[in-house]
C-alpha cells in the first residue's frame, strides 16, 4: 500500500469498508448474474453503516468491485451535490481514498439512484444502480417461490395486465419509473426507479450495468451491449416523456427536466435534473 | 366408430396420512359430456378436482387427456406445458369467485390475463374479445372497466367463467360453481351454463353438493362417499332408481320443490 491512500483513508477499516471474502462473495454473485443477463441473484446482504432504503445494495455493489484506481461519480436523483449522493461519494473517498468526480465521462465508476447520466456512457465505465424493490412481478404474485416459477417459466402475461389497466384507466401507459423491460428477450427485470424516459438507454449500453438491493438481497446486471426491450402493446408502443419547453438554466431539449416550485405564488421553472450534464452545456 | 373420450382417470389415489380422500377412482369423459360429482362434505369431491388438475400432487393412478393430436399422462408432462394446459385448454372455476379473479383489476383486465398469458400484445383485440365475452356470460359490455366487487355475487360467478372460457377451453373443472348464491341467481348461471356447454361443446366436471343442480346440468352422475365412488352412471337413472343406500338416503333427503 503506498502513503499516499494511507494518509488520505479512515484508519481501522479494510479498503472499501466491506472485508475481502465479502467482496469476493458479491462478486461471485455478480459474476453470475452477468452470465445471465436479468436474472436475480441472491447475496448474503451485509448490515452498512446506513439504514436500509438509503442505497446498502448499490454500496455494497460498488465496495466490492471498486479499485484503487477508479474514479467514482455519485448522482443522486440527477444531481452531484444532494445529501445522498454527497454522503456515499464521501464515505467511498475516506475508506478507500479513491478519487471522486462530479463529471461523468471522467467517472469509471457510477454509482447511481433515480438516474442514468444523460452523457452517453462508454465502454469500460459501470453503473451500479441501488435497487429497492428488485422482482418485477411483485405487485401481481405477493409469494417468492411462485414469481421465481413464473420466471423459470416465461409466464410474463401478468404483467401486461398492468400495463391494460393503465390504458384503460389514463388512455396511456402511465407508469412513469421503475417501467419493467425484458432483457435479452427472456428475463423481466425492474430498471430501479429510473424514469421511463432512461429505459432507451438501457438498451446496447456500452458500459457494464450492475444492480443491488440490499434489502431484498439480490443482485442483478445487464452486461454491455445487451439488448433491453420496454414492455409495451401493438397498439400502444412505448413512448418517453416529452417537455414543450428547454432547460431554464442551460437551453437543452434532449435532457430530463425537473419542475421546480420556486416561490409562494406557485411559480415554477424547468431544469434538467442531470446536473453535470446542465453545466457542461451551460459551459459550451 | 367409437368416439375417443376426453379424459380418462385410472386408479386415481390421494391420501392425507390416515385419510383416503380419493380411493381408486377411475371414469371417462367424453367430449360434450357434463359428469357431475355429488357427495357431502369431506367426502373427497373437491380433492378429486385438484387431483385431476394435478394442483395437488396424487399417490397414484393416471390421468390421461387426449387432444386432437395424441394423448397426454398429465403426471408426465413438463410443469411448464402443464401450466400452458391448464390456462388454455383447460379451465378451473373456483366456488368462491374470489379465488379465481383478480379483484383489484378491472372485468376487462381479468378476462383479458388469459389471452396475455398466451401471448397476445394487441390492447384493442383484447379489449374487444372482453366485451364480447361479457355479452355472452350476460353482463352488460359498458361494466368492462368497473372493478369485480362493484359485481353482485351472480356476475363475479358469471365473470369467472368469461375469464375462463375466453381461451376457448375443452375442458372445464368446476367447483360447487353455483355454492353461496340465492335461488333465482342460482337458476339464471345454470341456464346460462347448459347453454353455453351446448354453444361451445365443452366438457365439464362439475362437483357439487346440490342434487337440483346435477340433475339440471350433468349427463352423468357419480356418487362419492368417504373418498370412494359408490354409484355411478346416467344421472336420471341414479337419481330415480338409486342402488346404493348412501344415494338412496341422498335422494330422499332432498326437499322437492
Amino acid at each position: 500500500m503506498n502513503t499516499a491512500t494511507t494518509n488520505l483513508t479512515e484508519p481501522g477499516f479494510n479498503f472499501a469498508y466491506l472485508d475481502e471474502q465479502t467482496k469476493r462473495s458479491i462478486r461471485r454473485g455478480l459474476l453470475k448474474a452477468v452470465a445471465i443477463p436479468g436474472h436475480q441473484i441472491p447475496f448474503s446482504s451485509r448490515e452498512m453503516p446506513m439504514s436500509y432504503g438509503w442505497g446498502t445494495g448499490g454500496i455494497q455493489v460498488t465496495a466490492s468491485v471498486i479499485g484503487k484506481s477508479d474514479t467514482l461519480k455519485v448522482i443522486d436523483q440527477g444531481a452531484d451535490d444532494t445529501t445522498n449522493a454527497v454522503n456515499i461519494r464521501r464515505f467511498f473517498k475516506k475508506v478507500c481514498g479513491v478519487k471522486t468526480t462530479e463529471k461523468t465521462t471522467e467517472a469509471t465508476l457510477i454509482q447511481t439512484r433515480h438516474r442514468i447520466p444523460e452523457t452517453p456512457l462508454n465502454e469500460g465505465q459501470v453503473m451500479v444502480y441501488q435497487v429497492p424493490i428488485p422482482e418485477p412481478l411483485r405487485w401481481i404474485e405477493p409469494s417468492e417461490p411462485e414469481t421465481r416459477k413464473m420466471h423459470a417459466l416465461e409466464e410474463y402475461g401478468a404483467m401486461y395486465v398492468k400495463l391494460y389497466e393503465d390504458i384503460t384507466q389514463y388512455g396511456h401507459i402511465a407508469t412513469a419509473y421503475d417501467y419493467p423491460v425484458m432483457v435479452n428477450n427472456r428475463y423481466m427485470m425492474r430498471p430501479s426507479p429510473i424514469p421511463r424516459f432512461d429505459n432507451p438507454k438501457l438498451n446496447m449500453n456500452p458500459a457494464l450495468q450492475l444492480f443491488g438491493a440490499g434489502r431484498e438481497k439480490r443482485l442483478y446486471a445487464l452486461p454491455p451491449y445487451t439488448t433491453v426491450k420496454s414492455l409495451d402493446f401493438e397498439d400502444h408502443p412505448f413512448s418517453v416523456e416529452t417537455w414543450d419547453k428547454p432547460c431554464e438554466f442551460c437551453g437543452a431539449t434532449d435532457s430530463y427536466l425537473d419542475e421546480v416550485v420556486i416561490d409562494n405564488e406557485g411559480g415554477r421553472m424547468w431544469i434538467c435534473s442531470d446536473t453535470d450534464y446542465c453545466e457542461e452545456t451551460q459551459k459550451s | 366408430m367409437t368416439i375417443q373420450p376426453l379424459l380418462t382417470v385410472e386408479q386415481l389415489t390421494k391420501t392425507y396420512g390416515e385419510i383416503q380422500a380419493c380411493d381408486r377412482i377411475s371414469f371417462s369423459l367424453y367430449p360434450g359430456q357434463i359428469l357431475g360429482i355429488i357427495g357431502e362434505s369431506g367426502s373427497g369431491k373437491t380433492t378429486l378436482l385438484n387431483a385431476i388438475a394435478h394442483r395437488l400432487p396424487i399417490d397414484s393412478g393416471q390421468v390421461t387427456y387426449h387432444n386432437s393430436i395424441k394423448p397426454t399422462h398429465l403426471a408426465q408432462l413438463p410443469e411448464p406445458d402443464r401450466r400452458r394446459l391448464m390456462r388454455t385448454e383447460w379451465g378451473f372455476v373456483q366456488q368462491n369467485p374470489r379465488d379465481g379473479l383478480r379483484m383489484n383489476v378491472t372485468a376487462g383486465a381479468n378476462i383479458g390475463e388469459r389471452l396475455m398469458d398466451i401471448g397476445q400484445r394487441h390492447y384493442g383485440n383484447i379489449r374487444t374479445a372482453a366485451s364480447k365475452w361479457l355479452a355472452q356470460v350476460e353482463i352488460p359490455p359498458e361494466r368492462i372497466d368497473a372493478f369485480p366487487h362493484t359485481f353482485s355475487g351472480g356476475m363475479q360467478q358469471r365473470l369467472q367463467l368469461a375469464r375462463v372460457l375466453v381461451t376457448q377451453p375443452k375442458l372445464v373443472l368446476m367447483d360447487e360453481p353455483t355454492g353461496g348464491l340465492d335461488v333465482s341467481v342460482q337458476a339464471r348461471l345454470l341456464d346460462l351454463l347448459r347453454s353455453l356447454v351446448r354453444t361451445l361443446n365443452l366438457s365439464v366436471i362439475l362437483v357439487t353438493h346440490d342434487i337440483g343442480v346435477v340433475r339440471l346440468l350433468a349427463h352423468r352422475l357419480m356418487v362419492m362417499q368417504g373418498g370412494q365412488v359408490v354409484e355411478q352412471g346416467l344421472t336420471d337413472q341414479v337419481l330415480d332408481d338409486p342402488q346404493h343406500p348412501y344415494t338412496q338416503q341422498l335422494v330422499s333427503a332432498t326437499l322437492l320443490p
